[in-house]
């Protein structure tokens, strides 16, 4: 999908250029942005180390760890399908906890093993359960505490005020979460009723 | 509204202060641990250097040569009527397919328009807020060979329509 777009991008942008005489203004503009690629990268990757750092130490210092005790009535509550002392639970609550501290690395691993324990549980292997369908959708919509990258890439580009935008995102990604859980949880109840 | 304010002027200074502070006291090697972590950040921003380069190449041409201007003008009555800018389009479309694409839109739209203008304020909760519904379906589901995913695509890609709508509406909601 990403092939098709960025092939259009490019293929379309020369075409309509062709058509208004402005071969010159994109051979500039592509040159320039390939400049402009790697001066972001570098006002970046300063910001995305002391991010990363922080992170780690409030990994290792337990702070996931509260966050998904304090999750895990929630998580009882989505997953009614799940013993609560299944290891399945505890890889879903530090998976979502590390996404809402924006923790990438140390969710997907996690990640991946509560899919493996799911998949433990679910009888036709090859069709995906309840329970994942709910885990993926906390996952595709999952709560930013912090946006970390957001604040970084901002203050590259010489914001006023970097961080003026965790109240909003915080506000909109819990909406979108709690659509997601209502949806998934309405689409599941549809399916039994229906006997699927 | 003024709390969450104080929430956004204060979060970063306090995390500074209270995430080494937590970490000493349960004995964490804090210094140590930082540099480890420090180190991934870096890798990170390196991998996405290919995503940028290729994002902003694209979108440029896309922009420099008008094409950028008739897709806008040709969307506008859709986007407008919603109350979405349409210069935002392209994040809308690349975010649930890739996350370093979409941080490299976003990067794009934050350098054309500056981070503190409407559309700057807006991609950055939009890119904050939602999630890479089709890279986290392939990755998960592709780990464990499930093929018959069901109805979580559909219940991924709705949720993140309407997390771009609450995007638009927390943006009104705080910044106008």
């Amino acid at each position: 999908m990403l092939n098709l777009i960025w092939t259009a991008l490019m293929v379309i942008g020369v075409a309509v250029a062709a058509m208004t005489g402005r071969a010159g203004a994109v051979t500039d503009a592509a040159f320039q942005a390939g400049k402009v690629a790697i001066e972001t990268i570098i006002g970046l990757a300063g910001l995305m180390a002391l991010w990363m750092g922080l992170m780690k130490v409030a990994e290792k210092s337990g702070l996931m760890e509260g966050l998904a005790w304090l999750l895990r009535p929630i998580v009882r509550l989505l997953f009614p399908t799940l013993p609560g002392n299944h290891p399945a639970v505890g890889a879903i609550l530090m998976n979502i906890s590390a996404n809402m501290l924006g923790l990438g690395s140390a969710a997907t691993p996690m990640g991946l093993k509560a899919m493996q324990e799911l998949q433990e549980l679910n009888d036709e292997k090859e069709t995906a359960s309840e329970a994942m369908c709910t885990f993926l959708t906390l996952n595709t919509s999952s709560i930013t505490l912090i946006p970390g990258t957001i604040i970084a890439l901002r203050a590259t580009y010489k914001s006023v005020n970097p961080a003026e935008v965790v109240g909003a995102t915080l506000v909109a990604s819990v909406v979108a979460g709690i659509f997601g859980i209502l949806l998934d949880w309405l689409v599941r109840k549809y399916n039994r009723a229906r006997g699927r | 509204m003024s709390l969450l304010d104080t929430l956004s002027l204060w979060t970063i200074p306090a995390m500074l202060a209270l995430i080494p502070l937590w970490g000493y006291i349960r004995k964490v090697k804090v210094y140590d641990t930082f540099i480890e972590g420090a180190e991934e950040g870096l890798k990170v921003a390196v991998q996405i250097i290919p995503f940028l380069v290729a994002m902003m190449v694209a979108l440029s041409v896309f922009r420099a040569s008008g094409a950028m201007d008739l897709l806008a003008r040709a969307i506008n009555p859709v986007t407008a009527r919603l109350g979405f800018p349409s210069e935002i389009l392209p994040l809308m479309i690349v975010r649930p397919m890739s996350g370093a694409g979409a941080l490299a839109v976003t990067a794009d739209l934050l350098k054309i328009h500056h981070p503190d203008s409407y559309i700057g304020r807006l991609a950055s909760i939009m890119q904050g807020s939602t999630d890479t519904t089709f890279y986290v379906l392939t990755v998960y589901f592709g780990a464990v060979g499930i093929r018959k995913v069901r109805y979580a695509a559909a219940v991924g890609l709705t949720a993140d329509v309407v997390g771009f709508l609450a995007a638009l509406w927390a943006c009104n909601w705080f910044f106008r």
